[in-house]
C-alpha cells in the first residue's frame, strides 16, 4: 500500500514531471493564461496519463518490443481523441479555447514518458496511480503558473475580477507580459528554483566547472 | 519475450489493437456527435445575437433566435437566393475553401486577405411584427496579425448605421489585439456610420476618436498596441461592406430590389 501511495504522491514535489524531469513544457506555456482553461487541461492530461498507463500496462506482456512505441502511441492517441470529443460535447466553450492543445496531449512527453518508463514494467493499478500522480505533479505547476498569470496579467481569477483594472475604472495596471507565453518560462523557472532550494537533493551535479581566468601575461 | 517478437505475434497485436482502438474512437465520436452539433448551433446563434446586441444572458438562446430569419444572399448579384443552398446544411466557411462554391480574389480585391470568397453568404435578418426589417446581421472575416478573425457585423434598417460588431473566433495576442473582445471597445461601434458618399468610410483610427471632429461618425478608437490587428479589422470591414462584399446587396435592399 505504501508503494502505491509513493507512486501517487512522489511526482507531486519529489519527482515532479515539469520541474525535475522538465517534460511537458509546451502546453505549460500555452494554456496557462487563464485558470479555468488550465484546470480543464490538467484534468484532461491526468485522465489520459492514468488510463493510458493502465491500458498499456495491462497488455505489456503481449507487446512486441519492435513496435512498442507505436502501440503506446495508438493507445494514447485514441484516449486523447475520446477526451477531446467529450470536451466538445460537455465543455464546448473551454474546448474552443483549448483548441489544438487537447490534441497535442498525444505528443506531451509526460504521457509518453510514463508509458515507456513506468507502465511497461509495472502492473496496471500501480501504472494508473503513477499516471494520476504525474498528472497531479503537472497540475501543481500549471495551476500555480496560471494563478499568477491570470491574476496579475488580467486582474481576474476564473474570470471573476479580483484586481480592478485601470481601463475599467479601477487602480490596477495589468502586466501585459504575463499574458504572453514567455512569462510562463520565468514562472516555471522560479518554481524550479524554489523547489530545488527547499529540496536540495534535486540540485544536479554540475557537469563541468568553470576554469579560472588565465592570469594576464601567462597565455601570451 | 522472444515469442512476442515473432512476425506473426507482431501482426496480431498491431491488428487487434487497431480494431479495438478504432471501435472505441468511432463509438465516442458517433455517440457524442448529436450533443456537439447542438453546441455548435447554439454557439453560432449566440454569436449572431451578441453581434446584434440582442443577447440576453440567462434566457434560452433558441427562443431569442426565433425572431431572426436566416436568408441566403448571392454575393455576385447582391440578391436573395434562398433556393441556391440549403440554409440548414450550408457551411459558409467550408464553401469559401471549395473551388466549386467560391472564387479566387485578386490581390487588389483581397483587402481582408482571405484569398477566396464564397458565392453565397448566409445573412440574418431581424424583423418587427409588421414585417419590416429592423436589423441586418452579416458575417465578416479577415486577417489580423496572427489569425483570421471571424465575426458578425449588424446594421440598422437603413443599411448604413452600425448596430454592433463581434468576433467569435480569432487568435490575436491576448491583451493587445485580443482586445477586439473587450465589451467596452465593442460598445463604441453601435451608432457609427458605414458609408460616406457611397464609399465605405468606417474604420479604426490611431488613438481615441475626437467626438467633435466632423468625421467622428465614421471613426472607431484604435486598439492600443495592436496596429496590425486594428488595420486588419478596418480592412475586413471595408472588404465585406465594399463592392466585393455586401455593398451590392445592401444597395439593392435599400432600393427594395433585393
Amino acid at each position: 500500500m505504501t508503494a502505491i501511495k509513493e507512486t501517487l504522491t512522489g511526482p507531486i514535489f519529489k519527482n515532479n514531471p515539469i520541474a525535475l524531469q522538465i517534460l511537458g513544457i509546451c502546453s505549460a506555456l500555452a494554456v496557462t493564461s487563464s485558470l479555468q482553461v488550465t484546470l480543464v487541461m490538467c484534468v484532461a492530461l491526468t485522465v489520459v496519463t492514468a488510463f493510458s498507463g493502465m491500458f498499456i500496462s495491462s497488455i505489456r506482456n503481449q507487446i512486441p518490443g519492435s513496435i512498442r512505441i507505436i502501440v503506446q502511441m495508438v493507445i494514447i492517441a485514441s484516449l486523447v481523441i475520446v477526451v477531446d470529443q467529450f470536451l466538445k460535447a460537455y465543455a464546448f466553450t473551454i474546448s474552443k479555447q483549448l483548441s489544438v492543445f487537447v490534441g497535442l496531449i498525444i505528443t506531451n512527453c509526460i504521457v509518453m514518458g510514463r508509458a515507456e518508463a513506468f507502465a511497461m514494467k509495472n502492473p496496471p493499478l500501480a501504472s494508473f496511480m503513477d499516471g494520476i500522480g504525474n498528472g497531479l505533479g503537472y497540475s501543481v505547476v500549471l495551476i500555480s503558473v496560471a494563478v499568477i498569470r491570470e491574476l496579475f496579467g488580467s486582474g481576474k481569477l476564473m474570470g471573476f475580477e479580483i484586481l480592478p483594472l485601470v481601463t475599467e475604472g479601477g487602480w490596477y495596471v495589468p502586466n501585459g507580459m504575463l499574458l504572453l507565453p514567455p512569462s510562463a518560462f520565468f514562472l516555471i523557472g522560479g518554481f524550479i528554483w524554489v523547489l530545488r532550494s527547499v529540496r536540495t537533493e534535486q540540485v544536479e551535479e554540475p557537469e563541468f566547472k568553470l576554469a579560472k581566468h588565465t592570469p594576464v601575461g601567462e597565455g601570451v | 519475450m522472444s515469442s512476442n517478437d515473432s512476425i506473426k505475434k507482431t501482426l496480431i497485436v498491431a491488428f487487434s489493437l487497431c480494431i479495438v482502438c478504432s471501435v472505441i474512437v468511432s463509438t465516442a465520436v458517433v455517440m457524442l456527435k448529436p450533443i456537439q452539433e447542438v453546441n455548435k448551433t447554439l454557439d453560432r446563434k449566440r454569436n449572431i445575437l451578441a453581434a446584434a446586441g440582442m443577447l440576453v444572458e440567462g434566457e434560452s438562446v433558441d427562443e431569442q433566435f426565433a425572431q431572426i430569419q436566416t436568408r441566403v444572399v448571392d454575393l455576385t448579384t447582391g440578391k436573395f437566393a434562398d433556393d441556391a443552398v440549403n440554409v440548414d446544411r450550408y457551411d459558409q466557411r467550408k464553401a469559401a475553401k471549395d473551388p466549386a462554391q467560391s472564387a479566387e480574389l485578386t490581390a487588389d480585391e483581397d483587402l481582408a486577405k482571405i484569398s477566396r470568397r464564397e458565392k453565397y453568404a448566409l445573412i440574418y435578418i431581424v424583423q418587427n411584427p409588421q414585417g419590416d426589417i429592423e436589423k441586418i446581421i452579416l458575417p465578416i472575416r479577415g486577417y489580423g496579425l496572427w489569425s483570421t478573425l471571424h465575426g458578425f457585423i449588424a446594421l440598422e434598417s437603413d443599411a448604413n448605421t452600425i448596430a454592433g460588431l463581434g468576433f467569435y473566433e480569432h487568435g490575436e495576442t491576448p491583451g493587445l489585439g485580443g482586445e477586439v473582445d473587450n465589451p467596452r471597445w465593442k460598445a463604441s461601434w453601435p451608432g457609427k456610420l458605414v458609408y460616406r458618399d457611397g464609399e465605405v468610410q468606417v474604420g479604426l483610427i490611431k488613438g481615441a476618436v475626437d467626438a467633435s471632429a466632423a468625421s467622428a461618425a465614421w471613426e472607431i478608437d484604435g486598439l492600443a498596441g495592436a496596429t496590425l490587428t486594428s488595420k486588419g479589422v478596418t480592412n475586413l470591414v471595408h472588404f465585406w461592406l465594399g463592392e466585393d462584399g455586401f455593398e451590392p446587396f445592401l444597395n439593392n435592399l435599400r432600393d427594395g430590389e433585393a
